[in-house]
């Protein structure tokens, strides 16, 4: 979350004071992200030094100073709006290795193991959609973060049930190695393998 | 509190031999009076079926299914039939709206089979309509309204009158998530106002409007959540990441 650029795009709709600018930031996020005075001027004085913002009077500080945002400001706020979040680099999913560790190891009902996870994360996704249910109905702020957060949870259900239903087919046992030897593994899955780890490792 | 809804060791199998398939075993399962359950599971986990189970569309193999406190295997095929029209409303996933009849048309339907008078089958029919906020598509034919209105004109089918009972199969099915939202939205407020739900579905977002979610697989109740924790601890905090 970009504290800095959230601020330049709070003014780009005009000059604001430091502390109006604390309480909008807030309430656009649904106050789900609460900031501190000290976090905001300090953000605010890099955004200064870096010609982003300029200030009414350099020399006075505190809550009556009024900020602006320049046009190389304005340019970087642009830039940082159509520039898409990384999400090419798999994340070291907790989860994933937890059921592939699950998958050898004797005793282990792989089934249970996903259903406590499922259940787990369904619970979750009742309270975002309580936080939906209950919200003010102009308040789109909060509906766009239950809903950034439900996606993303639900993405992991779909997961753990589509785990369930390849385990459920009789070429999903284990093999008893680890993993295939290098020489056996067929040149498409060596790649995969190979580009995924890269992009992991990133 | 009598359960609107119970299934004590509900099991139902079909076909017999090497071609017997289980499709729910001992199932129990009970819904109160203002709660909306979620039944969640794969395809083929024994979820349609213990719908039409609940919904007396198909009898159980062994054990038994009570509604408002009454035994369904104890009624005449007559009081079923009437406690169908009257007590239980059904929504799914392709909605099964009557094509020659307007939205108004449908939604009075079940009033009149039940013998109310076409003008007050109309009347009722139009106020639970507006309710749902359709009332400028209350003349139009199923063919004429999108996919969201279709639904909400199914809803309104399945809770006009006195129905204590409302039946979900995938009810979000054919919808985009917003519209589908809107659906679910219809169908917590008719539970708040003391309706027993249950919606069957296969998808978690869905499920997770609901006050209690049980988790059906292979035909068994596996699993389901605790009452969910207020929504302040994950606003309190904002997110981990």
């Amino acid at each position: 979350m970009s504290v800095r650029h959230a601020l330049l795009a709070l003014l780009a709709e005009g000059p604001k004071y430091g502390l109006r600018l604390r309480q909008e930031f807030e309430a656009r996020t649904g106050e789900v992200w609460p900031l501190n005075v000290g976090q905001v001027y300090l953000t605010l004085q890099r955004l200064e030094r870096d010609g982003l913002i300029e200030s009414d009077d350099a020399e006075r500080d505190g809550p009556q100073k009024t900020f602006r945002i320049t046009p190389i400001g304005a340019d970087e706020l642009s830039a940082w709006l159509r520039t898409p979040s990384d999400l090419s680099k798999p994340p070291r999913d907790e989860l994933v290795i937890k059921i592939l560790v699950a998958l050898r190891l004797p005793g282990v009902d792989v089934h249970d193991l996903l259903q406590a996870h499922r259940r787990y994360v369904v619970e979750l996704m009742q309270r975002y959609t309580h936080i939906k249910a209950e919200a003010p109905p102009g308040d789109v702020s909060l509906s766009l973060i239950a809903d950034a957060e439900l996606f993303r949870l639900e993405s992991v259900v779909r997961w753990l049930d589509a785990a369930d239903v390849r385990l459920n087919r009789p070429s999903a046992e284990p093999s008893p190695e680890p993993s295939p030897a290098v020489g056996e593994e067929s040149p498409t899955a060596r790649t995969s393998r190979a580009e995924i780890r890269t992009e992991a490792s990133t | 509190m009598t359960a609107m809804l119970e299934l004590r060791q509900v099991s139902r199998t079909y076909g017999s031999g090497a071609a017997e398939v289980h499709a729910l075993r001992e199932v129990d399962l009970g819904v109160d009076p203002g709660e909306l359950v979620a039944v969640m599971g794969p395809s083929g986990s024994g979820k349609s079926t213990l719908l039409t189970i609940a919904g007396s569309l198909e009898e159980p193999t062994s054990g038994e299914v009570l509604v408002a406190g009454s035994s369904l295997a104890s009624m005449s095929g007559d009081d079923r039939a009437r406690l169908r029209r009257r007590t239980i409303g059904y929504v799914f996933q392709d909605f099964n709206l009557l094509a020659g009849l307007t939205a108004v048309e449908n939604v009075a339907l079940p009033l009149e089979l039940d013998g109310v008078g076409v003008n007050a089958a109309h009347t009722t029919a139009l106020a639970v309509i507006e309710e749902l906020g359709l009332a400028g598509q209350a003349r139009r034919y199923p063919d004429d309204l999108s996919g969201g209105e279709r639904q909400r004109v199914a809803i309104a089918r399945a809770i006009v009158g006195d129905r204590r009972l409302l039946l979900a199969d995938e009810p979000t099915g054919a919808l985009d998530s917003v519209n589908g939202e809107a659906v679910l939205r219809l169908l917590r407020t008719a539970c708040k106002r003391g309706v027993a739900g249950i919606v069957v579905t296969h998808d978690a977002a869905l499920a997770a409007w609901a006050d209690r979610i049980v988790f059906l697989r292979d035909g068994r109740i596996v699993d389901q959540t605790t009452r969910p924790a207020g929504p302040e601890s994950l606003l309190a905090h904002g997110p981990s990441r």
